[in-house]
């Protein structure tokens, strides 16, 4: 009841005029840059960070969740309308809804993506807003060993969990890792090279904008289409009642995939979209149509999709840990205010927070009322030169990372950076354990100092406490497995592939 | 633009990717540097329980270990899975010259922008990158990257009150 009570008062103060414009403003852009080929969720959260920089904390996160939001939305219109999809999480989105799209079906594929992402958005946030402050009660009380365990988990579990390449994800992580020691924060310069520019670390945004603008654009340049893709025309988007019918069950179950594995730690959106698809296809009455373009196909994996987008928020906003590149760059705008992340958040920022969660909902409301008029508008934006759309791309990434701090300095680290990032797309090195990396390298070093410091250098502290003791337990589990099943898949995946089996 | 030889370097025809072994030796630089770095630092304050190298040596050297693991498992035909994306054809060779004018239009912006400031860079870096790019209507992309980076430097400065330094446009803007 309490939460009720400050939601509320959040509500209070997102709908004022100036917040309700900047609502508004997010998932228009969101949606906008987010239908753009090539720009996924989080480059278009990296890309329009510089926005928020001058406006109030509370306005930018408004905002922000805005664009979060849009920018989901953007991408799966894209997937739709284009044969191919642009992140992992739209994968399975693009099966059927591409099919629908070509079967002249564009307006209901887009319509139910729509409508089941507002439900599986609001269903998700409203779960947010249950757990998400009684799980930041419970960490908070943790002590800094068991912090130090959970950041040890999260890093563990984006990089051996998620991805296909066990290798590749650790390279990735401790190539992150070795950026995040650069800078000062010990008291003596390390890895500086002697550059006072470098004595303050290299700024995440710069980092941020490098590895997913700078490298997926130069990636892109590198294998450019030459033949266009074909893009469907479409109309105003609407479903018959036969469409709503088949849509809403699926909407439920995909939210209900979505949003637990969003909130785990490596949870993400590939495997409850996949999940969703396969239980869609099982319970469908017209399983004929599944590869032809199906619309319970299309409505359970996009409710996923946005259900788990809400779930990554809860590790997010209640212990300060980014399970997702997305929610990694949401992170750092909530930190660009000096708000320090952490179970903590929810005592030392209750308007914000609060504020946050409630334009949520205003913002998944927005999404709904803007983008089933404007659908035929956003399509058209797929029609965009490739050059100018690529040449916009660095053109705004070059902005973000300049308006840091207005040193060519930082250009210079952006275009290395965006080196690395487009070194690695071609040699399949996963982006988000690098970012992870970056962001929770020098936190985990904290959290070992300060727990050292109040032990005075006692080193079995680090398992002195239940959960850390947990923790350990669990990644030894984990490594033991990976060892004993070698070459086979990771293990949240098996079940996956036998469901699968059992329904082809 | 069209280097449409049949050269066969898609990747999986080869089992063997030799440019991965060029990534073993980048890891192994870095983490043969930040060794290196963390050597050259002192012990830390009294109150400071993990020494400023701990955390370098334990990153460095395991850069090392998987820099040598990934040269094996090149030298055993592990392949990588390229990106893909909704513009990204991987059925054509890598157009790396692209890759290459695109990094030196950047470097340009780089090295003009202190003296000829946003307004003017901003746009060069668009028009540059269109071109090379494949645009060839210069008339029209002068005009969207002029309106680009104009149109971004007063929008920070009266949208967002943040004076991007204008160079030698100092004072005409």
């Amino acid at each position: 009841m309490d939460s009720l009570d400050l939601l509320l008062g959040g509500f209070q103060q997102a709908l004022t005029l100036e917040n309700l414009f900047y609502a508004i403003l997010g998932v228009f852009l969101g949606t906008a840059v987010g239908v753009l080929p090539g720009i996924g969720p989080a480059m278009t959260l990296a890309l329009l960070l510089p926005i928020t920089y001058s406006v109030g904390p509370d306005s930018a996160l408004i905002m922000f969740a805005g664009i979060y939001y849009g920018g989901m939305y953007g991408g799966s219109t894209t997937s739709i309308l284009l044969n191919t999809p642009g992140e992992s999480s739209s994968v399975v989105t693009a099966i059927e809804g591409n099919k629908m799209a070509k079967k002249g079906r564009a307006a209901q594929a887009l319509a139910t993506a729509a409508i089941g992402s507002f439900v599986a958005g609001t269903i998700g946030t409203l779960l947010l807003v249950l757990f998400a402050p009684s799980v930041a009660g419970q960490v908070v009380k943790l002590g800094n060993p068991s912090n130090f365990a959970l950041i040890v988990l999260a890093m563990f579990a984006v990089t051996a969990v998620l991805g296909t390449s066990r290798l590749r994800g650790f390279i990735a992580l401790f190539l992150g890792l070795a950026i995040g020691l650069v800078g000062g924060q010990t008291g003596q310069a390390r890895l500086t090279f002697g550059n006072p520019l470098l004595a303050d670390g290299i700024d995440i945004v710069v980092v941020a904008v490098g590895i997913f603008a700078i490298g997926e654009a130069l990636w892109v340049a590198a294998h450019l289409r030459r033949r266009p893709l074909d893009i469907i025309p479409v109309g105003q988007p609407w479903m018959s009642r036969e469409d709503w019918g088949r849509s809403w069950k699926p909407w439920l179950r995909g939210t209900a995939y979505g949003f637990p594995f969003g909130a785990l730690p490596a949870g993400g959106a590939e495997i409850p979209t996949f999940l969703s698809y396969v239980t869609e296809r099982k319970l469908s009455k017209h399983p004929e149509e599944f590869g032809k373009g199906a619309i319970e196909g299309v409505a359970g994996p996009e409710a996923a999709n946005n259900a788990s987008a809400a779930g990554t928020l809860v590790p997010l906003l209640a212990i300060g840990l980014p399970t997702t590149a997305t929610a990694a760059i949401m992170l750092l705008a909530i930190q660009s205010y000096g708000i320090e992340t952490g179970p903590q958040l929810f005592d030392t920022e209750p308007d914000l927070v609060w504020a946050l969660l409630a334009s949520l909902f205003i913002g998944n409301t927005l999404l709904l009322l803007l983008n089933l008029p404007l659908a035929p508008l956003w399509a058209k934006l797929l029609q965009i030169p490739r050059p100018y759309l690529y040449a916009g791309i660095l053109f705004f990434a070059s902005l973000g990372a300049y308006s840091v701090s207005f040193q060519p300095f930082d250009l210079a680290i952006l275009l290395v950076i965006g080196l690395l990032g487009l070194a690695m797309r071609r040699f399949g090195l996963p982006v988000l354990p690098l970012i992870i990396g970056v962001i929770l390298g020098p936190k985990l070093e904290e959290q070992l100092t300060t727990s050292l410091q109040i032990s005075s250098g006692d080193i079995s502290t680090l398992w002195s406490e239940p959960v850390a003791v947990i923790v350990y337990a669990f990644i030894a589990v984990a490594l033991v497995l990976i060892v004993v099943g070698g070459l086979r898949r990771p293990k949240p995946e098996a079940p996956v592939e036998e469901k699968e089996e059992v329904s082809a | 633009m069209s280097t449409m030889e049949e050269k066969a370097t898609r990747e999986g025809m080869r089992t063997v990717d030799k440019a991965q072994y060029g990534l073993a030796a980048f890891l192994a630089i870095v983490g043969g540097y930040v060794v290196y770095d963390a050597t050259t630092l002192s012990d830390g304050f009294a109150d400071q329980p993990v020494q400023p190298y701990a955390f370098p040596y334990v990153v460095g050297g395991v850069l090392l270990v998987l820099a040598v693991m990934l040269a094996i498992a090149t030298s055993r035909g592990d392949v990588p899975v390229a990106e893909e994306g909704e513009d990204v054809d991987l059925t054509q060779p890598s157009d790396w010259a692209t890759v290459i004018k695109l990094a030196l239009v950047f470097l340009a912006n780089i090295l003009l922008i202190d003296w000829l400031g946003w307004a003017i860079t901003g746009a060069l870096l668009f028009v540059g990158t269109a071109y090379v790019l494949g645009s060839r209507t210069i008339i029209r992309d002068v005009a969207v990257g002029v309106a680009l980076s104009v149109g971004t430097w007063y929008g920070f400065y009266s949208g967002l009150g943040l004076a991007i330094p204008a160079g030698i446009l100092d004072g005409v803007l």
